[in-house]
């Protein structure tokens, strides 16, 4: 079939690197990413489906790979050659839709979950991503779409596990279902803020970044986190209205965050850095410079979510440490600890948050495969071009 | 002898007129047959011997006794002075406050009065930096009182230093520094540039307190203030004034020494905006036109230090000493000889160009708050009797309107024009919904009590200042300014003056009059 596929070619990523630093068109020309024809994955065995795709998203870790930006730190977590695409709605042969929760848990590599009911994304111990499944069936992969066995979303069908799929009614628009896993990484973030304003009487959390990762998080705060005021940063007019949308309470410029927080605590602005500050920072960007930012704007003792994936980031931390503050990674999602102590799948969390946002609302563009320069080059200047979300359509 | 000001009736001959843009300027052509330029008096002549008049001001006061006569030795004397809101631009050393504080301590000292304090009455202004302190006192009274600790500025949020003189028949209570209540004498040094200043003003607003001050720096007070260059039809100044009954009944003995200064404000080579364009020569129009060009292409940064570089080599019309009405009646009238200007109705249309500084921007940018305040606060109140536009008429006025701050003089600036504007432009909704919170956020308050920030409440008295011409105009349009901030202002942008005629044309119509209010110079339109 005829597929998005990423090969490991050190010089392909060393030319991307250096092309997205021109244009992102050009790191999808000359990149790691090719669309070519490739030989069916075949099943891994009992529990998998094929999974014909009707919408796969790209997300920025895609980009991070085409781009040549990815850590080397998830060089032993995938396994080349291998079809990106994780954000997916498809279809099974009988017709049911389903949306995918892409980790490559423990069940779906014959491993025994670390407790019961576990999600995929669960557990304390990463060796089963790392190594092939115990039954031979898959290779290294910390998701579908970066693993060599299963195929993509970015291709016409892959295989899925039992495990990693979400039936959906038939009233739930592709458009809807498609960003459901985005949803499901920001809401992780932002239930990861409320052990840190737990019992706090105005609690405040700043969320710096509204593309799709940032509004996902906006919109899991203002669900599942009660009573949180939450300032956001962002940088474009459409971004503005949406993290409003999302019911955010105070949306500014991004570089006027640290003034808009200032005036939430009530605190000093001392040199670059608040005195105090939100309780929790959500950086959704993931860079050195949104890093710094959140460290800046968040109270001593405080907790900054990095949800936007970093890669090599240069800090200074002498704030972190004087401020004693948490810095906290923020991966997908799996079993959430609720606030009153409920425990819930985030992808359940994710499906009900879907509907209730009407998310379709992020996906901005779709393209098909042959066009896949385009989309790219769409999706890295997204937030500049007035979109969110951009999308492969197989349909 | 100087000629008065007059109005100019433009037609077909006219040159184009001097427009103030901000760090520089542009000649704009009005149209003929229906424009008229108000154009200031020249500067008055100045006093001969400054000191000599001063000497003889205090020797000779008014409605009170001479001031030797008032120096005891064991006294508690206190001396208040102008803070660097006054002069714009700043004068030529001597300062006229240097003058009189040295004339003021020769005395004292020959009466062997030593427990003397100098305060900067600066009510809710940014603090002076100590460059300024020394440019305005001399470095003399500087050194010899400042490392004493005898020379401070006033603390309106030390409350420990506050206290309250009495109330006025309105509830308003005086409230103010108390090393001046308790003072055996106070003598407040002034230098007088228009008629809104001086009189009770100078101590009931520049060593109060926030509390005393908000019973007229509000916006009901100011939209009933028409204008602020008239006393007596000034909401703002009767307050004043019932605050200064309160200060005359039950507080210290004040001993006011007022100056007037001329319109002399701009030496060479900047001398040419102070000349009426036609009478330009050749000298003037290349100065004009090489000024013009280098400023294009200096950064803005650059272009204010040149400008806020600038002394004036103002002269001092005239001084008078004594019982503060008394006095300010006088100076009032000094004022008026050197601004008034007399003019017959009102147009559609009012242009003005801004400059580069207003009383709040001294050595600073001037933001687009100030931008308003200068051009609806100051430039729009520049009239007795009526506004030199009709209700409901156009204002136009000419700046750059850039979005940048000074982060040390301007914080709550910054966030007034990020979050009270993005919320309302309406001065009485801001009041009601934000002005606490700005009054008392704890940062704001240190920033101004130790650093050179103005209070945090101050970027509302900067638009309420503004609140009589935001009122009165059916449209305000800036020419030349960054658009974004320009809306932000709750104002429209204009690209060319032609364009902004174009726009108040929704207004006014397509054949509106116009006047132009001549800026530089001073003037206070007198309108019939």
């Amino acid at each position: 079939m005829k597929a998005l596929q990423i090969r490991r070619s050190a010089g392909k990523f060393g030319i991307a690197r250096i092309a997205s630093a021109v244009a992102p068109a050009t790191a999808a020309k000359l990149g790691p990413l090719e669309l070519r024809t490739i030989d069916d994955p075949e099943c891994p065995g009992d529990g998998w489906h094929r999974v014909r795709t009707r919408l796969a998203g790209i997300c920025g870790s895609d980009l991070s790979l085409v781009e040549g930006h990815a850590s080397t730190y998830f060089d032993e977590y995938v396994s080349f050659p291998f079809v990106p695409g994780h954000e997916v709605i498809g279809e099974l042969d009988d017709g049911t839709r389903v949306i995918l929760e892409p980790v490559l848990g423990h069940e779906a590599r014959g491993a025994a979950p670390p407790f019961p009911g576990a999600a995929p994304g669960d557990g304390d111990d990463y060796a089963h991503l790392a190594i092939s499944s115990v039954n031979g069936g898959i290779g290294p992969g910390i998701q579908t779409g970066f693993c060599c066995s299963t195929g993509g979303g970015w291709a016409p069908w892959f295989w899925a596990h039992d495990s990693q799929l979400h039936r959906i009614s038939d009233d739930m628009p592709d458009e809807r279902a498609v960003l459901v896993e985005p949803l499901a990484g920001g809401i992780h973030a932002a239930l990861l803020t409320a052990p840190t304003v737990a019992g706090v009487e105005q609690p405040l959390v700043a969320v710096l970044g509204a593309g799709t990762m940032g509004l996902a998080a906006i919109a899991g705060l203002k669900r599942y986190v009660p009573g949180v005021r939450v300032v956001v940063g962002a940088r474009y007019p459409h971004q503005i209205a949406l993290a409003t949308a999302f019911g955010a309470d105070l949306v500014v410029q991004a570089a006027k965050l640290d003034r808009a927080v200032r005036r939430e605590a009530g605190c000093h602005l001392i040199g670059d850095t608040l005195s105090s500050g939100a309780h929790a920072t959500i950086d959704a960007v993931g860079t050195s410079e949104s890093i710094t930012d959140c460290l800046r704007i968040t109270r001593p003792r405080g907790r900054v979510v990095l949800m936007g994936m970093p890669a090599e980031v240069k800090l200074d931390l002498t704030g972190l440490w004087h401020r004693e503050t948490e810095l906290k990674g923020a991966y997908t999602y799996g079993t959430e600890t609720m606030p009153d102590g409920a425990t819930e799948r985030t992808f359940e969390l994710a499906i009900d948050t879907a509907n209730q946002i009407e998310a379709e609302r992020l996906l901005s563009a779709t393209y098909p495969l042959d066009d896949h320069v385009g989309a790219i080059a769409h999706a890295a200047a997204a937030g500049r071009r007035g979109a969110v979300k951009i999308a492969f359509d197989l349909r | 002898m100087p000629r008065p000001g007059f109005v100019l009736e433009v037609d077909k001959s006219t040159p184009p007129i001097l427009f103030w843009r901000g760090e520089g300027f542009s000649l704009e052509r009005l149209p003929a047959d229906r424009s008229r330029v108000i154009y200031p008096a020249e500067p008055l002549a100045g006093l001969d011997d400054v000191d000599g008049h001063i000497r003889n001001a205090l020797l000779n006061p008014v409605d009170m006794d001479p001031l030797p006569a008032l120096l005891k030795p064991d006294m508690k004397l206190t001396i208040c002075f102008d803070d660097a809101s006054l002069s714009l631009p700043k004068m030529r050393k001597p300062d006229t406050r240097q003058r009189i504080i040295e004339a003021v301590l020769d005395l004292a000292a020959a009466a062997g009065v030593d427990d003397i304090h100098l305060i900067a009455a600066l009510g809710l202004h940014r603090r002076m930096h100590e460059y300024e302190l020394r440019h305005v006192l001399g470095d003399r009274i500087f050194d010899a009182f400042h490392p004493r600790g005898m020379l401070y500025q006033h603390d309106a949020e030390d409350y420990d230093n506050l206290t309250v003189i009495g109330e006025t028949d309105h509830g308003e209570v005086l409230e103010i520094n108390k090393r001046v209540a308790e003072s055996d004498l106070v003598v407040y040094a002034n230098v007088n540039q228009v008629a809104m200043d001086g009189g009770w003003k100078s101590i009931t607003t520049g060593v109060a307190s926030y509390r005393c001050l908000s019973y007229h720096h509000n916006p009901v007070t100011l939209q009933n203030t028409r204008s602020l260059m008239d006393r007596h039809n000034s909401d703002l100044h009767k307050s004043v004034w019932r605050l200064g009954k309160v200060l005359e009944d039950h507080g210290p003995k004040i001993f006011t020494v007022e100056t007037t200064i001329n319109t002399d404000a701009f030496p060479s080579p900047f001398d040419f905006l102070s000349k009426r364009e036609w009478e330009w020569n050749a000298k003037d129009r290349a100065i004009y036109l090489a000024t013009q060009k280098s400023l294009n292409r200096t950064p803005n940064r650059l272009a204010r230090k040149i400008f806020h570089g600038i002394e004036s080599p103002y002269a001092t019309t005239s001084v008078q000493a004594g019982f503060t009405p008394s006095v300010h009646e006088i100076t009032l009238k000094h004022v008026y000889d050197q601004h008034i200007v007399p003019v017959e109705g009102q147009t559609d249309i009012l242009t003005m160009g801004i400059p580069f500084i207003s009383p709040y921007n001294p050595e600073g940018i001037m933001n687009p708050i100030l931008v308003m305040c200068m051009g609806l606060g100051y430039l729009f109140n520049m009239y007795r009797n009526k506004p030199l536009v009709r209700e409901g008429g156009v204002v136009i006025m000419t700046h750059p309107t850039y979005r940048e701050f000074n982060p040390v003089h301007h914080p709550s600036y910054i966030d007034f024009y990020d979050e009270v504007l993005a919320d309302t432009t309406d001065p009485v909704v801001m009041s009601e919904k934000w002005e606490k919170k700005y009054a008392e956020d704890e940062w704001y308050r240190h920033l101004y009590r130790t650093g050179n920030a103005y209070h945090g409440v101050h970027p509302f008295y900067a638009w309420y200042w503004g609140a009589h011409g935001q009122q009165w105009a059916g449209k305000v349009i800036i020419v030349g300014g960054d658009p974004t901030a320009v809306r932000r202002l709750g104002f429209t942008p204009a690209s060319t003056l032609d364009d902004a005629f174009e726009i108040a044309s929704d207004v006014v119509g397509r054949s509106p009059t116009i006047s132009h209010l001549h800026v530089p110079g001073v003037l206070v339109a007198d309108v019939v």
